[in-house]
C-alpha cells in the first residue's frame, strides 16, 4: 500500500490490524468497523486508534464514536463508485476533526474530489502507485486553481472570489 | 484568431443574449483541456488503464462509438452565438469529415475525431468558450432549456440564468462526478413543456406563488431508456435561494442510495419508483434541513450578474404585423408554407421565432454541414443579433427575426438547402445515430427516418396531418425518444432480422405519457407502410382541430390496433 498526503506519498504511521489480532496497547492503528464498539468500551482516553468503514455506512452508526476517533477510512469499492465522497462530507458535517483517510483503487485524478469532501489522504495498492506516481498527484491537485462549488475544501471557490471582487 | 473571428469580433452588433465567460471561466476551461491533454498523454503511456481512463473521457464527452470516437460538444441551454457556430463549422472541417449532429440533448456531435486530437479540438472549442465538459459520464449533464427561452409569448421568465447557474455549480463537482450513473437536467420557463422537463432526471419548472414570488417546482425521476418514467413533484415550490441547497440535497440522497449493483437499475427514475416518491421525499427533506445551507446561501448578486447576460437584444420597436410579409406570402406560396409551419409567436411585436429544420426530406435527421452550419451563423447575424439555438427536436432556431426580414432570410435558407417547411410536421422525425454508428445498436434508424420522410415527401399532405411528432431509436437506450413519440419506433433485433416495434400515444410535454405498444414488430421495410396506415385512418377519425395525438387519445389505442390487424388481414403482410 502506498499513502498520499498533501500531493507527496509518505510513510504510513498507521497500522490496520487483522481481527483476530488483540488490541495493542500503544501505537497507531485501525479496527475494522465491527469491532469498533468494543474498542471504544475498553481502550483508555490516550489510546490512539482508527477504524475503517465501507462506504455504504450510515453516519449515525459513528456518531458516538466520533470523538474518540482519531482516524476514519473510507473503502472506495471500485474507484468510480463515488458514495466514499458523499459519506466523507457526511462526517465532515458531523464535525470529524481527525484523518479522514480514502482507500482503494483511486486514480490519481479523483485526488481534487477527495480532497474537495474532506479527505486528507488516500491510500491505493502498490501496482497503482507504480503507474501512478508522485508527480501525477501532485500535477492533480494543482489542475484547478479554483472552483465552482462554495462550502467544499480544497480549491478557493470563484462565486467567493467574484464576490470580493463586487465587493472592494 | 482567425480573420474571421477578427471580423467577428468588430462587428458592432456582436451577439449579447448569452453569457460570457469571465476570467474565472476561462481559466478552468482551458485548466480542463490541460488536464484532459495530459490524461490522454498518461493513457498513452500506460499510467493510466482503458478502464480508469474511460470516466475520464467520457466526463470530456469523447465516447467510443463503432467506427471511431466520438466526441460530444455541450451547447448549454442550447444557445450558441455566429462565432461559436463557425468555430463548430472550422472544427467539423480541421478534424471531421465536414458535418456534425446536433443531437436530443442541445449537443453536437462529431462521429469520426482521433483521440490524439481531442484536446486540440477542445482548445479550440474553449477559445470560443465553449466545451465538451460532463456532456457524457456518471455525472451531472449538460444542463438543458427551453430553446425558445426569452423570447417565448408563454414564459414566466427565462430558465438561462438558472441553467448557467447549474452549469457552473455541476462543474467538475467533488462530490457528484462519480454517480450510479448519468443524471441529467433541463429547465422551462414556460406554460408550454418544450424542454421534456417530465423525462428528466430532475426537471425544474420556473413557477410564480400567490405572493408573485419566483419559485421552482422541482421533478425527479423521469427518464426514457429501457424502463420509461414520468417524473414525479418533489418539491412543489423551491424558492430560488433554497435551489441549489435542494438539489445538492437530490443529489446526495441520490448518490448514496441509487443502486450500483446492476447500471440498468441505477438511474436515479428506479430509485424513485422501487423506494416510492413519498419517501424519497422524506431522505431528501431530511437532507436539506440537516445541511449547512450558508454555503449555498443564494447569491442574487451573482444570479443577476448572470442573468444580465441573457437581457433582451435592442429590438426596434415596431408594428404587431407586416405588411412586407403579408405581400410575400401571396406572392411566393413557397414561401409561405414556411412561415406557417416554421415561424413561431415572439413576444415582441413586429418580431418572430425561426426554426430552420434540419430534416430534409431523404436526410439524416440533425446532421449538418459545415457549410451549412456557417450559413445559419451569417443568418443569424444579418437577422438575428447573432444568436442561435439548438433545439431537443434536432433543429436550430433564429429566435429574434424580424418578421419584415423573414422573406430575405427564406431566400438565404432556401439556397443553401435549409428552408424545408417540416417544423413539427411527420417528417421532422427525432432519430438516434442507430447502426450507421453506435456500437449498442440492434437496428438501424437513420435509414428509417429517411424512408419515412420520402414516403410523405408531399409537403401538402404533411400540413394537412399537421403536427406529429415520429420519433425512433435503434435500440432499448432510447436515445431517439420514441417512448415519447406520438409515433415512437423502436429498433430490435429478432433472431438476427432487424423488428421494429411500433408505439403511440408518447407525449414529452406537461401532459407527458409512454407510448403504448401497438403490436408485433414490424421489418423496416414495413415501417413506412405501417405509419402511413396509422396516419391514413387518423385523418378519417379527426375531429376539427385535433393532433394526431389527440384523436388518439380520444378514440383510444384499441381502434388504432384494429388498423394493424386489419392490414395485416387484408394481406398486406404486416
Ligand atoms: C452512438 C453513441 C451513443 C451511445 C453509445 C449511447 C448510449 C446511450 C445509452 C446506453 C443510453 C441509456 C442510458 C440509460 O438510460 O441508463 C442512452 C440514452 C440516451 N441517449 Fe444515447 N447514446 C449514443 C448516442 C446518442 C445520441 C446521438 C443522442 C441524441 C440524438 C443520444 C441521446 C440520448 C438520450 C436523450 C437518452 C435518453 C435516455 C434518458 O435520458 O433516460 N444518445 N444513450
Ligand atoms: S438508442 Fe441505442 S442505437 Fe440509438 S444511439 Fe442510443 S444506444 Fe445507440
Amino acid at each position: 500500500m502506498a499513502l498520499i498526503s498533501d500531493g507527496r506519498f509518505i510513510e504510513d504511521a498507521w497500522r490496520r490490524l487483522a481481527d483476530e489480532e488483540a488490541l495493542p496497547k500503544t501505537g497507531k492503528f485501525i479496527v475494522s468497523l465491527p469491532r469498533l464498539e468494543h474498542a471504544v468500551e475498553v481502550l483508555g482516553p490516550t489510546a490512539t486508534f482508527g477504524v475503517i468503514v465501507p462506504n455504504t455506512t450510515e453516519p449515525s452508526a459513528l456518531i458516538a464514536a466520533l470523538p474518540r476517533l482519531d482516524l476514519i477510512s473510507i473503502a472506495f469499492p471500485a474507484f468510480a463508485d463515488g458514495r466514499g465522497f458523499s459519506l466523507a462530507r457526511l462526517l465532515r458535517r458531523a464535525e470529524f476533526k481527525g484523518e479522514l483517510r480514502a482507500s482503494g483503487r483511486l486514480v490519481a485524478d479523483q485526488y481534487p474530489h477527495a480532497i474537495g469532501c474532506g479527505f486528507d489522504t488516500i491510500e491505493i495498492p502498490d501496482d497503482l502507485a507504480d503507474r501512478q506516481d508522485e508527480e501525477q498527484w501532485r500535477a492533480a491537485l494543482n489542475a484547478y486553481s479554483m472552483s465552482y462549488q462554495r462550502g467544499y475544501a480544497g480549491r478557493g471557490s470563484i462565486l467567493e472570489a467574484r464576490r470580493k471582487a463586487v465587493r472592494s | 484568431m482567425t480573420a474571421v473571428d477578427l471580423r467577428v469580433a468588430q462587428r458592432p452588433n456582436a451577439p449579447m443574449t448569452t453569457y460570457r465567460y469571465d476570467e474565472y471561466d476561462a481559466a478552468f476551461v482551458s485548466e480542463r483541456v490541460a488536464e484532459f491533454r495530459e490524461q490522454v498523454n498518461r493513457r498513452l503511456s500506460g499510467a493510466l488503464t482503458e478502464e480508469e481512463f474511460r470516466p475520464f473521457r467520457l466526463m470530456n464527452g469523447l465516447y467510443l462509438q463503432l467506427h471511431a470516437y466520438m466526441l460530444r460538444v455541450a451547447i448549454p441551454y442550447g444557445t450558441l452565438t455566429a462565432r461559436q457556430m463557425r468555430r463548430l463549422a472550422d472544427i467539423a472541417d480541421k478534424w471531421d469529415k465536414g458535418y456534425g449532429h446536433f443531437t436530443t440533448r442541445q449537443n453536437l456531435q462529431y462521429n469520426w475525431p482521433k483521440l490524439v486530437d481531442t484536446p486540440d479540438i477542445l482548445e479550440s472549442l474553449a477559445d470560443v468558450e465553449m466545451h465538451a465538459i460532463q456532456t457524457s459520464g456518471n455525472c451531472i449533464r449538460n444542463v438543458t432549456a427551453d430553446h425558445f427561452a426569452g423570447v417565448a409569448p408563454d414564459e414566466i421568465e427565462d430558465p438561462r440564468p438558472t441553467a448557467e447557474f447549474l452549469r457552473q455549480w455541476s462543474s467538475l463537482h467533488s462530490e457528484f462526478s462519480f454517480l450510479p450513473r448519468k443524471f441529467k437536467i433541463a429547465v422551462t420557463g414556460a406554460a408550454h413543456d418544450r424542454a421534456a422537463i417530465l423525462v428528466h432526471d430532475i426537471g425544474l419548472r420556473i413557477v410564480k406563488n400567490d405572493t408573485g414570488e419566483i419559485g421552482y417546482q422541482v421533478v425527479v425521476g423521469g427518464g426514457l431508456g429501457r424502463s420509461p418514467f414520468i417524473g414525479k413533484v418533489v418539491g412543489d415550490f423551491v424558492p430560488r435561494e433554497d435551489l441549489l441547497a435542494f438539489l445538492e440535497a437530490i443529489l446526495r440522497v441520490y448518490n448514496r442510495f441509487g443502486r450500483r449493483d446492476n447500471k440498468y437499475k441505477a438511474r436515479v427514475k428506479i430509485l424513485v419508483h422501487e423506494k416510492g416518491i413519498d419517501e424519497i421525499r422524506a431522505a431528501v427533506e431530511a437532507e436539506f434541513a440537516a445541511m449547512d445551507r450558508s454555503a449555498f446561501a443564494h447569491d442574487p448578486e451573482e444570479f443577476e450578474r448572470i442573468a444580465a447576460f441573457f437581457a433582451p437584444p435592442p429590438y426596434e420597436s415596431l408594428p404587431a404585423t407586416s405588411a412586407l410579409l403579408r405581400a410575400a406570402k401571396l406572392e411566393t406560396p413557397a414561401f409561405a408554407n414556411f412561415v406557417d409551419v416554421n415561424v413561431g409567436a415572439h413576444k415582441i411585436p413586429g418580431y418572430a421565432i425561426v426554426t430552420v429544420s434540419l430534416k430534409p426530406i431523404g436526410g439524416v435527421p440533425g446532421d449538418a454541414t459545415s457549410a451549412q452550419m456557417r450559413v445559419l451563423a451569417d443568418a443569424s447575424e444579418r437577422f438575428g443579433f447573432g444568436e442561435l439555438r439548438v433545439s431537443h427536436e434536432q433543429n436550430i432556431i433564429l429566435p429574434h427575426v424580424k418578421q419584415d426580414d423573414l422573406f430575405a432570410l427564406w431566400s438565404m435558407l432556401d439556397a443553401a438547402g435549409l428552408a424545408t417547411a417540416n417544423a413539427g410536421l411527420v417528417s421532422d422525425i427525432i432519430s438516434c445515430p442507430g447502426l450507421d454508428y453506435c456500437s449498442l445498436a440492434t437496428a438501424r434508424s437513420i435509414p428509417i427516418a429517411q424512408a419515412i420522410s420520402k414516403r410523405f415527401s408531399d409537403m401538402s399532405r404533411q400540413r394537412r396531418i399537421g403536427k406529429l411528432g415520429v420519433k425512433i431509436s435503434g435500440c432499448i437506450n432510447a436515445c431517439g425518444h420514441h417512448h415519447v413519440g406520438a409515433i415512437g419506433i423502436l429498433g430490435l433485433e429478432k433472431k438476427g432480422q432487424e423488428s421494429y416495434q411500433i408505439t403511440l400515444g408518447g407525449d414529452p410535454t406537461f401532459s407527458a405519457s409512454i407510448g403504448e405498444i401497438l403490436g408485433p414488430g414490424v421489418t423496416a421495410e414495413q415501417v413506412p407502410d405501417v405509419v402511413e396506415h396509422l396516419v391514413d385512418y387518423y385523418l378519417a377519425e379527426r375531429e376539427e382541430g385535433e393532433a394526431f395525438i389527440d384523436t388518439w387519445r380520444r378514440i383510444g389505442h384499441a381502434r388504432f390496433k384494429d388498423v394493424l390487424r386489419r392490414e395485416g388481414e387484408d394481406g398486406a403482410d404486416i
